[in-house]
Protein backbone atom coordinates (compact mmCIF):
# COMPACT_ATOMS: atom_id res chain seq x y z
CA UNK A 1 0.00 0.00 0.00
CA UNK A 2 1.52 3.07 -1.28
CA UNK A 3 1.43 6.09 1.17
CA UNK A 4 -0.41 9.19 0.75
CA UNK A 5 1.68 12.06 -1.15
CA UNK A 6 2.87 14.48 0.41
CA UNK A 7 2.85 17.90 -0.41
CA UNK A 8 4.88 18.73 -3.72
CA UNK A 9 7.17 21.64 -2.84
CA UNK A 10 9.54 22.72 -5.69
CA UNK A 11 8.71 22.64 -9.71
CA UNK A 12 12.00 22.06 -11.97
CA UNK A 13 11.17 23.37 -15.34
CA UNK A 14 13.25 22.21 -18.12
CA UNK A 15 12.27 24.79 -20.75
CA UNK A 16 14.26 23.84 -23.51
CA UNK A 17 17.14 21.20 -24.20
CA UNK A 18 18.74 23.81 -26.73
CA UNK A 19 21.84 25.23 -25.20
CA UNK A 20 25.31 27.38 -26.23
CA UNK A 21 27.07 25.23 -23.91
CA UNK A 22 28.35 21.79 -24.50
CA UNK A 23 29.40 21.05 -20.66
CA UNK A 24 31.34 17.32 -20.90
CA UNK A 25 29.20 16.57 -17.40
CA UNK A 26 25.50 17.76 -18.44
CA UNK A 27 22.40 17.06 -16.13
CA UNK A 28 20.11 16.58 -19.41
CA UNK A 29 19.95 13.04 -20.42
CA UNK A 30 21.86 11.47 -23.46
CA UNK A 31 18.71 11.74 -25.46
CA UNK A 32 17.58 15.20 -25.94
CA UNK A 33 14.08 17.21 -26.44
CA UNK A 34 13.47 18.79 -29.68
CA UNK A 35 12.41 22.37 -30.17
CA UNK A 36 9.16 21.49 -32.26
CA UNK A 37 8.34 19.65 -28.88
CA UNK A 38 8.42 22.12 -26.35
CA UNK A 39 5.36 22.97 -24.35
CA UNK A 40 4.11 26.38 -25.33
CA UNK A 41 3.93 30.06 -23.36
CA UNK A 42 0.40 28.71 -22.77
CA UNK A 43 0.73 25.47 -21.36
CA UNK A 44 3.47 26.22 -19.57
CA UNK A 45 1.55 29.05 -17.54
CA UNK A 46 -1.21 26.44 -16.95
CA UNK A 47 1.55 24.18 -15.69
CA UNK A 48 2.69 27.30 -13.16
CA UNK A 49 -0.60 27.72 -11.71
CA UNK A 50 -1.61 24.20 -11.49
CA UNK A 51 1.59 24.04 -9.32
CA UNK A 52 1.13 26.96 -7.14
CA UNK A 53 -2.58 25.23 -6.64
CA UNK A 54 -1.00 21.97 -5.51
CA UNK A 55 0.91 23.79 -2.94
CA UNK A 56 4.63 24.19 -4.84
CA UNK A 57 6.37 27.51 -3.37
CA UNK A 58 9.32 27.70 -5.87
CA UNK A 59 10.04 27.05 -9.60
CA UNK A 60 13.37 26.66 -11.27
CA UNK A 61 13.38 28.05 -14.92
CA UNK A 62 16.68 25.12 -16.40
CA UNK A 63 17.41 23.74 -19.18
CA UNK A 64 19.66 23.47 -21.43
CA UNK A 65 19.80 27.20 -21.27
CA UNK A 66 16.22 28.51 -20.36
CA UNK A 67 17.18 32.08 -21.84
CA UNK A 68 17.27 29.95 -25.37
CA UNK A 69 13.30 30.54 -25.39
CA UNK A 70 12.34 33.58 -26.72
CA UNK A 71 9.26 33.95 -24.37
CA UNK A 72 11.32 34.02 -21.24
CA UNK A 73 9.92 37.05 -19.93
CA UNK A 74 6.37 36.49 -20.43
CA UNK A 75 6.96 32.81 -18.43
CA UNK A 76 8.64 34.58 -15.42
CA UNK A 77 5.46 37.59 -15.37
CA UNK A 78 3.05 33.85 -15.69
CA UNK A 79 4.95 32.47 -12.68
CA UNK A 80 5.06 35.41 -9.96
CA UNK A 81 1.44 35.89 -11.55
CA UNK A 82 0.88 32.48 -9.66
CA UNK A 83 2.64 33.74 -6.71
CA UNK A 84 5.76 30.95 -7.32
CA UNK A 85 9.22 31.82 -6.39
CA UNK A 86 11.03 32.38 -9.57
CA UNK A 87 14.71 31.51 -10.11
CA UNK A 88 16.81 31.18 -13.25
CA UNK A 89 19.46 28.43 -13.79
CA UNK A 90 21.64 29.71 -16.96
CA UNK A 91 24.89 29.97 -18.29
CA UNK A 92 24.20 34.01 -19.01
CA UNK A 93 25.54 33.44 -22.26
CA UNK A 94 22.07 34.65 -24.34
CA UNK A 95 21.78 37.60 -21.55
CA UNK A 96 22.42 41.47 -22.32
CA UNK A 97 21.66 44.32 -20.46
CA UNK A 98 18.18 45.27 -21.77
CA UNK A 99 17.34 41.51 -21.37
CA UNK A 100 18.33 41.14 -17.64
CA UNK A 101 16.30 44.73 -16.81
CA UNK A 102 13.12 42.71 -18.65
CA UNK A 103 13.61 39.55 -16.26
CA UNK A 104 14.06 42.16 -12.99
CA UNK A 105 10.97 44.02 -14.08
CA UNK A 106 9.13 40.98 -14.35
CA UNK A 107 10.01 39.97 -11.23
CA UNK A 108 12.95 37.45 -11.18
CA UNK A 109 13.65 36.77 -7.77
CA UNK A 110 16.90 35.05 -7.74
CA UNK A 111 19.79 33.82 -10.59
CA UNK A 112 22.05 31.21 -9.96
CA UNK A 113 24.73 32.09 -12.50
CA UNK A 114 27.20 28.47 -13.50
CA UNK A 115 30.93 28.64 -14.11
CA UNK A 116 32.76 26.50 -14.91
CA UNK A 117 35.72 27.76 -13.03
CA UNK A 118 37.73 30.72 -12.72
CA UNK A 119 40.39 30.85 -15.17
CA UNK A 120 38.95 31.38 -18.99
CA UNK A 121 41.08 28.77 -20.92
CA UNK A 122 40.08 25.54 -18.88
CA UNK A 123 36.44 27.11 -18.08
CA UNK A 124 36.26 27.05 -21.92
CA UNK A 125 37.10 24.19 -22.51
CA UNK A 126 34.96 22.04 -20.30
CA UNK A 127 31.88 24.32 -21.51
CA UNK A 128 33.28 23.46 -25.48
CA UNK A 129 32.50 27.53 -25.88
CA UNK A 130 33.79 30.49 -25.50
CA UNK A 131 31.79 31.69 -22.51
CA UNK A 132 33.87 32.84 -19.24
CA UNK A 133 34.48 35.97 -20.49
CA UNK A 134 30.88 36.99 -21.61
CA UNK A 135 30.14 35.60 -17.40
CA UNK A 136 31.98 37.95 -16.29
CA UNK A 137 30.46 40.63 -17.82
CA UNK A 138 27.25 39.28 -16.56
CA UNK A 139 28.35 39.62 -13.10
CA UNK A 140 29.35 43.24 -13.17
CA UNK A 141 25.97 43.94 -14.85
CA UNK A 142 24.39 42.14 -11.82
CA UNK A 143 26.12 44.57 -9.59
CA UNK A 144 23.51 47.22 -10.31
CA UNK A 145 20.54 45.22 -10.63
CA UNK A 146 18.14 44.30 -7.31
CA UNK A 147 18.22 40.35 -8.16
CA UNK A 148 19.79 37.89 -5.77
CA UNK A 149 22.61 35.78 -6.81
CA UNK A 150 23.85 32.60 -6.55
CA UNK A 151 27.15 32.02 -8.01
CA UNK A 152 27.51 28.09 -8.91
CA UNK A 153 30.89 26.06 -9.62
CA UNK A 154 31.14 22.80 -10.61
CA UNK A 155 33.66 20.72 -9.20
CA UNK A 156 35.57 17.95 -10.76
CA UNK A 157 38.99 16.53 -10.83
CA UNK A 158 40.78 19.26 -13.14
CA UNK A 159 39.76 22.37 -11.22
CA UNK A 160 39.45 21.26 -7.72
CA UNK A 161 42.72 22.39 -7.38
CA UNK A 162 41.43 25.98 -7.75
CA UNK A 163 39.04 26.56 -5.33
CA UNK A 164 41.02 29.73 -4.10
CA UNK A 165 40.47 31.39 -7.34
CA UNK A 166 36.86 30.65 -7.64
CA UNK A 167 36.13 31.82 -3.77
CA UNK A 168 37.95 35.42 -4.90
CA UNK A 169 36.05 35.64 -8.12
CA UNK A 170 32.65 35.10 -6.02
CA UNK A 171 33.84 37.16 -3.32
CA UNK A 172 34.63 40.15 -5.91
CA UNK A 173 30.90 39.68 -7.31
CA UNK A 174 27.09 40.42 -5.67
CA UNK A 175 26.50 36.89 -4.84
CA UNK A 176 24.80 35.64 -1.82
CA UNK A 177 25.59 32.27 -1.87
CA UNK A 178 27.96 30.56 -3.70
CA UNK A 179 28.10 26.63 -4.32
CA UNK A 180 30.61 24.45 -5.34
CA UNK A 181 29.21 21.26 -6.31
CA UNK A 182 30.71 18.70 -7.47
CA UNK A 183 29.74 16.59 -10.44
CA UNK A 184 27.30 14.10 -9.66
CA UNK A 185 27.51 10.73 -12.72
CA UNK A 186 24.45 10.77 -14.66
CA UNK A 187 24.26 11.14 -17.99
CA UNK A 188 27.06 12.98 -19.96
CA UNK A 189 29.18 13.28 -16.68
CA UNK A 190 28.65 8.95 -16.40
CA UNK A 191 30.13 8.97 -19.59
CA UNK A 192 33.25 11.28 -19.06
CA UNK A 193 33.50 9.94 -15.52
CA UNK A 194 37.31 8.77 -15.15
CA UNK A 195 38.54 11.92 -16.15
CA UNK A 196 36.20 14.31 -13.93
CA UNK A 197 36.31 12.34 -10.70
CA UNK A 198 39.23 13.77 -8.40
CA UNK A 199 41.23 11.93 -5.85
CA UNK A 200 40.59 11.59 -2.34
CA UNK A 201 43.69 13.50 -1.31
CA UNK A 202 41.82 16.65 -3.95
CA UNK A 203 38.81 16.19 -2.06
CA UNK A 204 39.70 15.98 1.92
CA UNK A 205 42.02 19.26 1.03
CA UNK A 206 38.84 20.97 -1.14
CA UNK A 207 36.65 20.17 2.40
CA UNK A 208 39.07 21.69 4.33
CA UNK A 209 39.33 24.95 2.41
CA UNK A 210 35.55 25.04 1.86
CA UNK A 211 35.13 24.70 5.81
CA UNK A 212 37.13 27.51 6.81
CA UNK A 213 35.57 29.86 3.88
CA UNK A 214 32.21 28.98 5.01
CA UNK A 215 33.81 30.26 8.82
CA UNK A 216 35.24 33.44 7.56
CA UNK A 217 32.03 34.53 4.72
CA UNK A 218 29.39 33.91 7.34
CA UNK A 219 26.85 36.88 7.62
CA UNK A 220 28.25 37.77 4.21
CA UNK A 221 28.31 35.15 1.84
CA UNK A 222 26.52 31.90 2.18
CA UNK A 223 29.36 28.72 1.07
CA UNK A 224 27.71 25.86 -0.12
CA UNK A 225 29.41 22.57 -1.25
CA UNK A 226 28.70 19.12 -2.41
CA UNK A 227 31.10 16.02 -2.72
CA UNK A 228 30.84 13.19 -4.99
CA UNK A 229 28.77 10.97 -2.95
CA UNK A 230 30.78 8.14 -4.14
CA UNK A 231 33.30 8.76 -1.58
CA UNK A 232 30.56 9.53 1.12
CA UNK A 233 29.98 6.91 3.43
CA UNK A 234 25.74 7.51 3.25
CA UNK A 235 24.14 8.46 0.26
CA UNK A 236 22.57 11.51 -0.65
CA UNK A 237 18.84 12.26 0.27
CA UNK A 238 17.97 12.24 -3.79
CA UNK A 239 15.57 14.82 -4.78
CA UNK A 240 14.54 14.89 -1.04
CA UNK A 241 12.91 10.79 -1.59
CA UNK A 242 11.29 10.18 -4.58
CA UNK A 243 7.96 11.88 -5.37
CA UNK A 244 8.23 13.63 -1.64
CA UNK A 245 9.33 17.37 -2.35
CA UNK A 246 9.87 17.78 -5.88
CA UNK A 247 8.66 17.84 -9.65
CA UNK A 248 10.60 17.74 -13.04
CA UNK A 249 8.98 18.79 -16.33
CA UNK A 250 10.71 18.18 -19.43
CA UNK A 251 10.64 20.40 -22.08
CA UNK A 252 7.82 18.07 -24.07
CA UNK A 253 5.64 18.63 -20.72
CA UNK A 254 6.97 14.70 -19.33
CA UNK A 255 6.40 14.84 -15.63
CA UNK A 256 9.98 13.19 -13.79
CA UNK A 257 10.88 12.83 -10.11
CA UNK A 258 14.20 13.50 -10.86
CA UNK A 259 16.50 14.48 -13.94
CA UNK A 260 17.98 10.94 -14.82
CA UNK A 261 14.61 9.21 -14.46
CA UNK A 262 14.15 8.23 -17.95
CA UNK A 263 17.04 5.77 -18.05
CA UNK A 264 15.04 3.70 -15.41
CA UNK A 265 13.60 1.25 -17.52
CA UNK A 266 9.58 -0.03 -17.83
CA UNK A 267 8.73 3.26 -15.86
CA UNK A 268 5.90 5.23 -17.78
CA UNK A 269 6.06 9.18 -17.64
CA UNK A 270 2.99 10.79 -17.74
CA UNK A 271 2.51 14.28 -19.87
CA UNK A 272 0.78 17.41 -18.04
CA UNK A 273 -0.52 17.86 -21.54
CA UNK A 274 -3.08 14.71 -20.42
CA UNK A 275 -3.62 14.75 -16.94
CA UNK A 276 -3.40 17.58 -14.23
CA UNK A 277 -0.64 18.18 -12.49
CA UNK A 278 -1.95 17.25 -8.97
CA UNK A 279 -3.01 13.80 -10.67
CA UNK A 280 0.39 13.04 -11.86
CA UNK A 281 2.28 14.05 -8.54
CA UNK A 282 -0.37 11.76 -6.36
CA UNK A 283 -1.30 8.98 -8.69
CA UNK A 284 0.93 8.11 -11.74
CA UNK A 285 2.89 5.14 -11.53
CA UNK A 286 6.62 6.70 -12.09
CA UNK A 287 5.57 8.99 -9.00
CA UNK A 288 4.41 5.88 -6.61
CA UNK A 289 6.90 3.84 -7.82
CA UNK A 290 9.72 4.18 -5.14
CA UNK A 291 7.80 7.02 -3.02
CA UNK A 292 7.27 5.62 0.98
CA UNK A 293 9.36 2.27 2.23
CA UNK A 294 7.50 -0.21 0.22
CA UNK A 295 10.07 -1.11 -2.62
CA UNK A 296 12.73 -1.10 -0.26
CA UNK A 297 15.52 -4.36 0.37
CA UNK A 298 17.21 -4.73 3.01
CA UNK A 299 19.60 -3.16 4.84
CA UNK A 300 17.61 0.34 3.70
CA UNK A 301 14.04 -1.68 5.17
CA UNK A 302 15.50 -2.07 8.86
CA UNK A 303 18.05 0.96 8.47
CA UNK A 304 17.23 3.83 11.15
CA UNK A 305 18.65 6.46 8.12
CA UNK A 306 16.07 5.27 6.16
CA UNK A 307 13.82 8.49 6.67
CA UNK A 308 16.65 10.75 5.68
CA UNK A 309 18.28 9.31 2.72
CA UNK A 310 15.36 7.27 1.38
CA UNK A 311 17.53 4.19 0.14
CA UNK A 312 19.37 7.01 -1.80
CA UNK A 313 19.30 7.64 -5.45
CA UNK A 314 17.01 4.88 -7.74
CA UNK A 315 18.77 6.31 -10.71
CA UNK A 316 22.18 5.53 -9.88
CA UNK A 317 21.77 2.58 -8.47
CA UNK A 318 20.12 1.56 -11.49
CA UNK A 319 23.43 3.15 -13.44
CA UNK A 320 26.06 1.29 -11.42
CA UNK A 321 23.65 -2.29 -10.27
CA UNK A 322 21.75 -2.61 -13.01
CA UNK A 323 18.05 -3.24 -10.36
CA UNK A 324 16.46 0.74 -9.76
CA UNK A 325 15.45 -0.78 -6.47
CA UNK A 326 18.75 -1.72 -5.05
CA UNK A 327 20.58 -0.31 -2.22
CA UNK A 328 22.08 2.97 -3.41
CA UNK A 329 25.90 1.37 -3.82
CA UNK A 330 27.37 4.29 -2.80
CA UNK A 331 25.94 3.46 0.70
CA UNK A 332 29.02 2.07 2.95
CA UNK A 333 26.02 -0.56 4.12
CA UNK A 334 25.16 -1.56 1.00
CA UNK A 335 26.03 -5.19 -0.93
CA UNK A 336 27.27 -3.80 -3.74
CA UNK A 337 29.49 -0.91 -2.31
CA UNK A 338 32.87 -2.96 -3.72
CA UNK A 339 31.45 -1.59 -7.30
CA UNK A 340 32.19 2.11 -6.07
CA UNK A 341 35.16 0.92 -4.72
CA UNK A 342 36.54 -0.24 -7.66
CA UNK A 343 35.92 2.93 -8.93
CA UNK A 344 37.64 5.27 -6.61
CA UNK A 345 40.45 2.60 -6.27
CA UNK A 346 41.35 3.04 -10.47
CA UNK A 347 40.75 7.19 -9.95
CA UNK A 348 43.15 7.16 -7.04
CA UNK A 349 45.76 4.59 -8.67
CA UNK A 350 48.76 5.92 -10.20
CA UNK A 351 47.81 6.19 -13.65
CA UNK A 352 45.61 9.03 -12.44
CA UNK A 353 48.45 11.31 -11.45
CA UNK A 354 49.92 11.37 -14.81
CA UNK A 355 48.75 14.53 -17.04
CA UNK A 356 47.04 13.34 -20.06
CA UNK A 357 44.50 15.98 -22.02
CA UNK A 358 41.18 14.36 -21.40
CA UNK A 359 39.23 13.00 -24.55
CA UNK A 360 35.80 14.78 -23.83
CA UNK A 361 32.81 13.52 -24.63
CA UNK A 362 30.83 16.72 -25.49
CA UNK A 363 27.17 17.33 -24.81
CA UNK A 364 25.66 18.09 -28.74
CA UNK A 365 22.63 20.68 -29.34
CA UNK A 366 19.56 19.04 -29.77
CA UNK A 367 17.94 19.58 -33.32
CA UNK B 1 26.49 34.25 15.12
CA UNK B 2 26.53 38.06 16.55
CA UNK B 3 24.18 40.23 18.53
CA UNK B 4 22.22 42.50 15.90
CA UNK B 5 22.56 46.00 17.21
CA UNK B 6 19.22 47.43 18.71
CA UNK B 7 19.24 50.60 16.56
CA UNK B 8 19.43 49.32 13.44
CA UNK B 9 16.60 48.60 10.96
CA UNK B 10 16.65 44.86 10.07
CA UNK B 11 15.24 44.58 6.33
CA UNK B 12 14.60 41.48 4.03
CA UNK B 13 17.89 40.79 2.12
CA UNK B 14 17.51 40.72 -1.78
CA UNK B 15 16.00 37.63 -2.81
CA UNK B 16 14.09 37.38 0.04
CA UNK B 17 9.94 38.02 0.29
CA UNK B 18 7.29 37.15 2.25
CA UNK B 19 4.40 34.73 0.26
CA UNK B 20 1.51 37.03 -0.89
CA UNK B 21 -1.50 36.82 2.03
CA UNK B 22 -4.54 34.37 1.22
CA UNK B 23 -1.51 31.28 0.34
CA UNK B 24 -2.54 28.48 2.94
CA UNK B 25 0.10 29.22 4.91
CA UNK B 26 2.90 31.72 5.05
CA UNK B 27 6.60 31.60 4.34
CA UNK B 28 9.77 33.50 3.47
CA UNK B 29 11.15 32.26 0.36
CA UNK B 30 15.10 32.83 0.08
CA UNK B 31 17.44 31.83 -2.87
CA UNK B 32 17.42 28.11 -2.76
CA UNK B 33 14.71 27.19 0.31
CA UNK B 34 11.36 28.67 2.21
CA UNK B 35 11.06 28.91 5.72
CA UNK B 36 6.91 28.14 7.35
CA UNK B 37 6.39 30.97 9.58
CA UNK B 38 4.21 30.24 12.41
CA UNK B 39 3.17 33.34 15.22
CA UNK B 40 5.86 34.72 16.55
CA UNK B 41 7.84 34.22 13.44
CA UNK B 42 5.53 35.81 10.74
CA UNK B 43 4.77 38.81 13.52
CA UNK B 44 9.11 39.45 13.64
CA UNK B 45 9.09 39.04 9.75
CA UNK B 46 6.17 41.40 9.02
CA UNK B 47 7.83 43.85 11.35
CA UNK B 48 11.38 43.96 9.06
CA UNK B 49 10.77 46.00 6.79
CA UNK B 50 14.03 48.56 6.87
CA UNK B 51 11.94 51.23 9.14
CA UNK B 52 11.60 49.64 12.40
CA UNK B 53 14.84 48.92 14.69
CA UNK B 54 15.44 45.86 16.58
CA UNK B 55 14.54 47.64 19.53
CA UNK B 56 10.88 48.40 18.52
CA UNK B 57 10.35 44.87 16.98
CA UNK B 58 10.98 43.66 20.52
CA UNK B 59 8.58 46.36 22.07
CA UNK B 60 5.97 45.44 20.17
CA UNK B 61 5.98 41.38 20.38
CA UNK B 62 6.39 42.20 24.56
CA UNK B 63 3.43 43.53 24.00
CA UNK B 64 1.68 41.42 21.86
CA UNK B 65 2.67 38.16 24.05
CA UNK B 66 2.47 40.42 27.37
CA UNK B 67 2.13 36.41 29.20
CA UNK B 68 5.49 35.74 28.48
CA UNK B 69 8.82 37.14 30.18
CA UNK B 70 9.87 40.40 28.53
CA UNK B 71 13.27 39.10 28.60
CA UNK B 72 12.94 35.92 27.16
CA UNK B 73 11.01 37.54 24.34
CA UNK B 74 13.76 39.75 23.72
CA UNK B 75 16.70 36.88 23.58
CA UNK B 76 14.59 34.95 21.42
CA UNK B 77 13.92 37.34 18.67
CA UNK B 78 17.90 38.86 18.92
CA UNK B 79 18.63 34.88 18.37
CA UNK B 80 16.00 34.51 15.44
CA UNK B 81 17.24 37.46 13.70
CA UNK B 82 20.98 36.80 14.63
CA UNK B 83 20.41 32.92 12.42
CA UNK B 84 18.55 34.77 9.72
CA UNK B 85 21.33 36.91 9.21
CA UNK B 86 23.33 34.32 8.98
CA UNK B 87 21.69 32.42 6.45
CA UNK B 88 21.38 36.46 3.77
CA UNK B 89 17.57 36.56 4.52
CA UNK B 90 18.10 39.82 6.27
CA UNK B 91 20.32 42.57 6.54
CA UNK B 92 20.63 45.36 9.20
CA UNK B 93 20.72 49.14 8.51
CA UNK B 94 22.52 51.33 10.81
CA UNK B 95 21.68 55.00 10.45
CA UNK B 96 25.55 55.58 9.57
CA UNK B 97 25.05 53.19 6.51
CA UNK B 98 21.70 55.42 5.80
CA UNK B 99 23.92 58.22 5.87
CA UNK B 100 26.46 57.09 3.49
CA UNK B 101 24.50 55.60 0.95
CA UNK B 102 22.15 58.54 0.46
CA UNK B 103 25.47 60.57 0.23
CA UNK B 104 26.67 58.77 -2.92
Amino acid sequence: MTPAAPTPLALIAELTHRCPLHCVYCSNPLELGHRADELSTEEWSRVFREAAEAGVLQVDFTGGEPLARPDIVDLVLAARATGLYVSLITSGLPLDEARLDELVQAGLDHIQLSFQGAAEESANEISGTKAHAHKLKVLDWLKRRRVALTLNFVIHRSNIDQLGEMLALGESSCAGRIEFANVQYYGWALANRENLLPTREQLDRSVEFLKRAQERLRGKIQVEYVVPDYYAKYPKACMGGWGQRLMLITPNGDALPCHAARIIPGLHFDNLKDRSLREIWEKSEAFEKFRGEAWMPEPCKSCDRRTRDFGGCRCQAFLLTGDAAATDPVCSLAPQRSMVDVILAAANGSAAESLVKPDWIYRPNPA
Amino acid sequence: MSTPDLNSRPRLAVGCRLNEKGQQSRVLHMPEKALRLNGPSLEIIERCDGKRTVQEIISDLQNLYSKAEPQKVADDILGYLARLHDQRALDFISDQAERSTSAT
